[in-house]
């Protein structure tokens, strides 16, 4: 028996000396092996009488489950470590650039205009939109501008023939959402429009967005209220804003709200962001619309202006110059 | 319009300052764009007298005078000036003075003769950049007076930006009637008194163009003496509005103009032939104009002519020969009242822009003309003397406008702002604007005053209203009206998803201008049935857009040249042009263009690989794979794409577009060198999509197989593909090309395929002899309708 212990003690020294799987299945087969010191003594057993053969038995059985225990765990340990010397060799340098195919982005005018027509899509505007080349009737005469009124100076048209132009605003679609639909109407109408001027602070094609409320209840103070809401929603800043007084042949009471900018020196001033009224009752009519039973209220303001002062744009020409060191700053 | 703020204060003075007097002018809609002083910045000039003058002995271009500037002895000052001359008044820099722009006078020595001060120009001190000479003085202007006092130079010259409604605010008392109401302060009018006839010389009217004039009124003043010269404080005010002075008669026209708004002509009188006839031109009719351009007039324009000749383009300029002149010693003065309709666009037509036509064509007081005549006549005998006749009125009462009654509701008013005033607030309003007005507890009757041309309806009337309560005294109220929600058709795709897609797949959005160069239309072959612009700013913008290819092959051409090496770009936008029939059709397209490398430089990319025509084909695909529609590539002919390398794009039959190689010779033309690739599609067509619908995963096994073969060039994947689906039909889920082979082991008209496919059942385990059953039949079918060569399955 002493033997037993001592050969208990051998193998364990020797499973746990053991470096490799294939080093302790040696050592599993030097004892357990069916050649095996163990197996041999199990095998032997039968020579005893049969008294001592069931404790002995037992004792060889026991250092038999014992040795198995202990090379199970030596495996797991080693299969352990073979596993963490492989990932280690695996190892890469993870700083190295990511396989990255680029990605583009939205020009920053369309990502303005979504923005502007997000907010007010959340209020319940619903986006309309019209044709880029207009007839008169549509950009000017339902919108009260008649001929040659003064008022249309202040509109560098392009024109194809005596009636066809380029839409000069956004407005004409209010004409044919009117015409379309019936109170209440809650519209915005996104587009280019055209405008003869080129130079520092004018391109000749521009971005509007036009809104137009027509129903009971629509009141200059709520214009004020909605454009109050807007305009610090879109800045996310609370921006004071002012409604001064302004004229556009198809409002009346007409207004320019202008809002407090910070300007880079620090000093403050104002800053003409969009134009609106109450819809002018020839424009109702024209539309359709009977001015003693509805009023209505319209804006106009100019995306590319919004954008500039959102993202600290400071020439209105980069947006279409489309040079894409700019395009991309706007991810 | 410019204004002085002293002449604005003569008129109505508020208790305020210039900052607020302007946020004040700002608010009520007369816009402030600029406030200027009506001087610069200097100090201890005075008016000086030159007592004598001599030449410099040792400078032929300079003088030295004795200067009296009240001390007690003469300033001796050397002076270049050419209308320096003894008995001469002018501005006189004192040594210690200080000039605009820090220039401070020292006592110095000029060729060796001491000067002790200066004689200044009006550009010394900031009035004007006539350089020309010492500014000139009035004979009585108080030698030593401090000038700035003298000439009330402690002023700001007010720029208002009108709006085109406003005409009655281009004159001193429209606006000032605007502040006094704002201020609740009454006008002080100036007193103006009627000039009796001291002679009955009468220039007869003939008023023919009634319904463009409906009233004229000239009055003859003879014997002005015409060595006088404008007072000082009258081109000071002229000055201050923008307005040289030139001769007095001239002057007090226009003083005229800017203090009542009435646009006035002065008329040389001996060079009118007989009466003077108002009728339209003739068309072809000639006349040249005060400044010398010649005109050619058509039946549109309102003349003022005698007997013989035009004399001027009435409301607009008067004629080169008729006007007053230095000589003139007898004067026909014009007060007419011209129809608004008449004058209209004319300037602009001519292009003579002048302060009179401006005023006419957005409407000049048609009660007015009486008493501009009246404070002119006043004012030319004050300053040049003279014998007035009587006035000579003709007119046509039924043209003249009238002012109609306007009803305002309160409820109106409360509709229209959302809030109340109250009732003598609003009765006090339109009072103070010189309105007549009666209330009778529910509602204002009102007749606007016959200045304001844009006072007409009810609504007119609120905006006066709000305009004096104040813009920023109105409430801000939430804005209440009924919603609907708003549709979301699911089967709908937005632009803005193909957008971001687009994006992701690495593709930049630009925007390009609408117009683009002829010659651009024409390097790609799209100026047929192309629009062009009547009026274009330039040649790169004259004509529509008929493709969006051209603009963002510029933009591709732009970016390639700041050192970009690939270039994925895309625009949506719309393309113009006319039909058969000449309607104007307008197309919402895509287009996109991928040039350069495949992947950006990095470890791990075949960095040298270029893009191809696959490459823009599978972003192509990626989006018209939203479709709910099947979509094809066919051959295409286009003669802006290599021939070789273009496709057509069919959904449902129809063409939506092109995908292909730019042309490499259009891409010479323009100057890139590498290979682009683009495609344009009809946006509005790949927008339809599917409504998802569920379907049960099949529980059973797929099948793979492969098959090979040997195709001749000229037979497309496409018409093997087709014979593919034909015969192995639902079951086929999946075909996919796996390799392509050109070269070596194959004669060089033909290409192997190398095509894997995966079938699947429904409700069944694919039998493998079914499935052999099948791909038999399907290569048979292949190899007998397209000739080609099975090499393996």
């Amino acid at each position: 028996m002493e033997n037993l212990k001592q050969l208990q003690e051998q193998a364990q020294k020797e499973v746990e000396n053991s470096q490799s799987i294939q080093e302790l299945e040696n050592i599993r087969v030097s004892y357990l092996g069916k050649k095996g010191v163990v197996t041999q003594q199990l095998k032997q057993l039968g020579q005893l009488d049969p008294e001592v053969r069931k404790t002995a038995g037992a004792e060889i059985n026991k250092i038999k489950i014992q040795i198995q225990q202990e090379i199970t765990q030596q495996r797991d340990f080693l299969h352990r470590k073979e596993l963490d010397e492989k990932l280690k060799a695996e190892s890469i340098d993870v700083t190295m650039p990511g396989r990255k195919m680029p990605v583009g982005n939205l020009h920053p005018v369309t990502r303005t205009m979504n923005r502007i027509v997000d907010l007010f899509s959340g209020m319940g505007f619903e986006v309309k939109t019209g044709p880029e080349i207009e007839d008169d009737y549509h950009n000017f005469e339902a919108l009260n501008f008649p001929a040659h009124h003064p008022a249309r100076t202040m509109h560098d048209t392009f024109w194809f023939d005596d009636d066809k132009l380029l839409r000069t605003h956004t407005s004409p679609v209010q004409i044919r959402a009117m015409k379309q639909m019936t109170p209440p109407i809650k519209i915005i109408a996104p587009g280019r429009v055209y405008r003869s001027d080129s130079d520092q602070t004018h391109t000749p094609m521009f971005h509007q967005v036009e809104g137009l409320v027509v129903g009971k209840n629509i009141t200059f103070a709520g214009l004020k209220g909605v454009l109050n809401q807007f305009v610090n929603a879109f800045f996310e800043k609370d921006l004071k804003i002012r409604l001064r007084p302004s004229y556009f042949p198809f409002t009346e009471p007409s207004a320019e709200v202008d809002v407090e900018w910070k300007k880079d020196d620090g000093s403050s001033g104002w800053l003409e962001v969009l134009g609106c009224g109450m819809v002018h009752p020839n424009v109702l009519r024209a539309g359709g619309i009977d001015p003693e039973q509805y009023t209505g209220f319209a804006f106009g303001l100019g995306v590319e202006r919004f954008a500039m002062l959102r993202y600290g744009v400071k020439d209105l020409r980069q947006f279409f110059e489309n040079d894409i060191a700019f395009l991309k700053q706007f991810k | 319009m410019k204004v002085s703020e002293n002449w604005l204060r003569e008129w109505v003075n508020p208790q305020i300052s210039t900052e607020e007097l302007n946020e004040q002018l700002t608010m009520l809609g007369l816009e402030v764009d600029d406030v200027i002083p009506a001087a610069g910045e200097f100090s201890q000039i005075v008016v000086g007298e030159i007592e004598s003058i001599e030449k410099h002995p040792d400078a032929d271009k300079l003088n030295v005078c004795q200067v009296n500037a009240g001390l007690e002895d003469m300033l001796q000052i050397v002076c270049g000036a050419p209308n320096a001359r003894a008995g001469l008044k002018a501005p006189l820099a004192l040594i210690g003075a200080v000039l605009p722009g820090n220039f401070k006078i020292k006592k110095s020595k000029l060729r060796g003769i001491e000067s002790h001060g200066m004689l200044c120009s009006s550009v010394e001190l900031g009035l004007s950049d006539d350089h020309s000479g010492l500014l000139e003085l009035p004979i009585d202007a108080p030698v030593g007076k401090d000038i700035r006092e003298y000439l009330k130079l402690n002023d700001t010259i007010i720029d208002v930006d009108l709006t085109p409604n406003r005409a009655d605010c281009f004159c001193i008392k429209g606006i000032a009637n605007d502040i006094a109401c704002a201020n609740e302060l009454t006008l002080n009018y100036p007193e103006i008194n009627e000039v009796p006839a001291t002679h009955d010389e009468v220039i007869e009217v003939d008023l023919i163009a009634e319904k463009e004039c409906p009233r004229y009124l000239c009055r003859v003043i003879n014997g002005i003496d015409n060595t006088k010269t404008t007072p000082m404080w009258m081109q000071e005010k002229l000055r201050r509005s923008g307005i040289r002075s030139i001769h007095p008669v001239v002057d007090v026209t226009n003083y005229v103009m800017l203090e009542l708004g009435q646009p006035m002509h002065g008329f040389d009188k001996a060079q009118i032939n007989g009466s003077i006839i108002v009728k339209m031109a003739n068309k072809g009719e000639k006349v040249t104009l005060l400044d010398g351009k010649e005109i050619t007039l058509d039946d549109s324009y309102l003349m003022i002519a005698d007997e013989k000749r035009h004399l001027a383009i009435a409301g607009v300029m008067g004629g080169l020969d008729s006007g007053v002149s230095e000589n003139t010693t007898d004067i026909v003065l014009e007060s007419a009242y011209f129809n608004p309709a008449t004058i209209m666009g004319k300037s602009r037509d001519i292009g003579i822009h002048t302060e009179s036509a401006l005023r006419f064509e957005r409407g000049v007081d048609p009660y007015l003309q009486q008493q501009a005549m009246q404070r002119a006549t006043e004012l030319i005998k004050q300053i040049c003397g003279g014998e007035a006749g009587p006035i000579q009125e003709a007119n046509s009462q039924q043209y003249i406008p009238q002012k109609d009654k306007i009803k305002l509701s309160k409820t109106k008013l409360r509709n229209i702002l959302g809030f109340e005033v109250e009732n003598d607030k609003v009765t006090k309003i339109l009072q103070g604007l010189s309105m007549q007005v009666e209330f009778d507890s529910e509602n204002w009757t009102v007749i606007p005053p016959s200045n304001r041309f844009d006072i007409e309806i009810a609504e007119d009337l609120v905006e006066e209203i709000v305009r004096m309560v104040g813009y920023d005294n109105m409430p801000s109220v939430d804005l209440i009206t009924e919603n609907n929600i708003l549709l979301l058709p699911e089967e709908k795709i937005t632009k803005n998803r193909v957008r971001t897609q687009l994006n992701q797949l690495g593709y930049q959005e630009a925007i390009t201008y609408s117009f683009i160069s002829e010659k651009q239309l024409q390097n790609y072959g799209f100026a047929e049935n192309s629009i062009p612009l009547k009026n274009p700013l330039t040649e790169e913008f004259a004509i529509m857009r008929t493709s969006l290819l051209p603009g963002i092959m510029e933009t591709a051409n732009y970016n390639l040249r700041r050192q970009n090496s690939n270039v994925k770009l895309f625009e949506t936008g719309n393309v113009f042009h006319t039909d058969k029939q000449s309607n104007v059709i307008e197309n919402d397209m895509l287009v996109a263009v991928n040039i350069g490398n495949r992947y950006t430089e990095n470890w791990g990319f075949d960095t040298k690989s270029n893009v191809d025509f696959f490459d823009i084909k599978a972003d192509l695909e990626n989006i018209l794979d939203n479709t709910k529609s099947e979509y094809a590539f066919t051959k295409s002919e286009h003669s802006f794409l290599h021939p070789g390398r273009q496709a057509n794009v069919i959904i449902d039959n129809k063409n939506i577009g092109w995908v292909g190689q730019i042309h490499p010779e259009i891409c010479r033309l323009i100057g890139i060198k590498k290979e682009v690739y683009a495609s344009e599609i009809k946006v509005n067509d790949i927008l339809n999509t599917r409504l998802p619908s569920y379907k049960d995963i099949s529980k059973f096994p797929s099948v793979r197989r492969d098959i090979a073969l040997v195709a001749g060039n000229d037979i497309s994947y496409q018409q093997i593909k087709d014979i593919i689906l034909d015969e192995l039909g639902d079951e086929l889920v999946k075909t996919f090309v796996f390799d392509e082979y050109k070269g070596e082991n194959i004669d060089s008209t033909s290409r192997s395929l190398a095509i894997g496919l995966i079938l699947q059942k429904e409700n069944a385990t694919f039998e493998d002899k079914e499935v052999d059953k099948l791909m038999a039949k399907m290569l048979s079918s292949i190899s007998t309708k397209l000739n080609i060569e099975i090499r393996g399955n």
